[in-house]
């Protein structure tokens, strides 16, 4: 019953962070905006079992309405193909970007699935007023195993805090692509590049659509 | 040395011959300085697919009869046995601030957990580290050397699989001396640490284009982190911002 009532009171406060969330979201300090982000994700997977059952379609519109509006997709993009970011001409930039978001959604809804009932810890948060790169770090707490460390790097941009990498276990989801990048554009250049994004994101929309893919 | 074998090498020692003869002579595009070996390494990763097909589904039947207090008890169980290990690791790295954390982790998860099945210990607040013996190699300023996808163990730098020999020597599990307790022991950890990596398996094979460099990579930035104990640190990001 107590949990019933805690559960109730957390989804309005949820509610609540939705509907405040367009007029504050630009004065959020980087460590509010991650817990905001973070605790209304949670809040919408808790409460459906389609998605905690794995469906992938509806965990991407969720990622789609409610976390990308806070990423960095062309700094993200930059960030993965690295050396290389300068070869490709502005249009192939804008390519790579929208495929390597369309993989990143994936990637990130998945993860949202994969949720059963660890709790997230908001560590500390440390930065300079002045800091225009920072880290606030989390922790995905879950019982019989160590804590995950899942951290965001969030730069400040003219339209508030935007988060430019996602760390987990020290592992940047961004930068670990760049040897796989690196050796496709010496192999087969930009445009090969951008061919093996869209033929990634095509199979993993091939696979979306099987309901097998549902567990 | 006898313990390594014992982990069932022998058993796939044959196997080992033919995939590394084929491994060199497979082209490599190997201008990675990290992984010269990665024609190699690349055989060795789809033996480790293969052996996959018939872990995998073990782990996931242990996964979905177990109930979560009893996969919790296990991890925990498991966890305490090598959270003595973790504190030697901290004594020798220097630390002996967690070193002392992580004994008296044991003693509490031990006495007051009933014999490890409850972590108590992080619930008053004595947090849960991991150390093992590469890390303690990292410290005293080993470099990674040359990077390795071996049957069963997985990744690990040339720095790490010392490491790991290290680590396996002193496990306790494999040094019990009634063989089939053991084996039962060993047998189910393997299989709890495979069943605790199975949400991530879908997040990998979907996210990554190239498993095996993704996996790698993946691989060698969580060591870095572990080494640093996971101190903040932004990744490199030094190819790009100008």
């Amino acid at each position: 019953m107590k949990s019933l009532f805690a559960r109730l009171a957390s989804f309005c406060i949820g509610l609540s962070l939705v509907a405040a969330a367009p007029v504050v979201a630009a004065e959020l300090a980087p460590d509010a905006l991650v817990k905001r982000v973070t605790e209304e994700v949670l809040t919408i997977v808790r409460a459906d079992r389609e998605l905690q059952n794995g469906n992938t379609r509806k965990a991407i519109e969720l990622v789609d309405t409610k976390v990308l509006p806070h990423f960095d997709f062309m700094r993200m993009t930059r960030l993965a193909v690295g050396r290389d970011w300068k070869k490709a001409t502005p249009e192939q930039q804008k390519q790579l970007a929208d495929e390597f978001r369309k993989l990143l959604v994936h990637t990130y809804a998945n993860s949202v699935t994969a949720y059963r009932d660890q709790k997230i810890v908001y560590k500390p948060f440390k930065a300079a007023d002045s800091d225009s790169d920072v880290i606030v770090r989390t922790e995905v707490v879950q019982p019989g195993s160590k804590p995950i460390e899942l951290d965001y790097a969030l730069e400040k941009g003219a339209d508030g805090w935007k988060v430019f990498d996602v760390i987990v276990g020290g592992i940047s989801l961004v930068t670990n692509y760049r040897e796989t990048f690196r050796q496709e554009v010496s192999a087969s250049g930009v445009d090969g590049l951008i061919k093996m994004l869209v033929d990634k994101n095509r199979k993993l929309e091939a696979d979306t659509g099987k309901p097998a893919a549902k567990k | 040395m006898k313990k390594q074998t014992r982990r069932g090498g022998r058993w796939y020692a044959p196997l080992l011959l033919a995939v590394s003869l084929a491994g060199i002579s497979a082209p490599a595009a190997a201008d990675n300085p990290k992984d010269p070996f990665e024609g190699f390494n690349r055989v060795m990763f789809q033996v480790n697919e293969g052996i996959d097909e018939v872990v995998k589904p073990v782990a996931k039947g242990y996964d979905e009869a177990a109930p979560l207090p009893v996969k919790a008890a296990v991890g925990n169980f498991f966890g305490n046995l090598y959270d003595a290990w973790t504190a030697l690791n901290n004594l020798l790295q220097g630390k002996p601030g967690a070193a002392g954390s992580d004994a008296g982790r044991v003693l509490i998860n031990t006495v007051l957990g009933i014999g490890g099945a409850f972590d108590v210990a992080s619930e008053m607040g004595l947090a849960k580290h991991s150390e093992d013996f590469g890390q303690t190699l990292a410290v005293w300023g080993v470099d990674d050397g040359p990077f390795f996808f071996w049957p069963i163990i997985g990744p690990r730098t040339t720095r790490d699989t010392f490491g790991f020999a290290v680590d396996s020597w002193t496990d306790m599990v494999w040094g019990l001396d009634a063989v089939p307790l053991r084996n039962s022991l060993g047998g189910i950890r393997f299989i709890d640490v495979r069943a605790s990596m199975l949400p991530a398996d879908k997040v990998v094979d979907e996210a990554a284009i190239d498993k095996y460099s993704y996996i790698r990579d993946a691989y060698l930035q969580h060591r870095q982190s572990q080494i640093r104990d996971g101190a903040t640190q932004l990744p490199s990001y030094e190819d790009d911002d100008e």
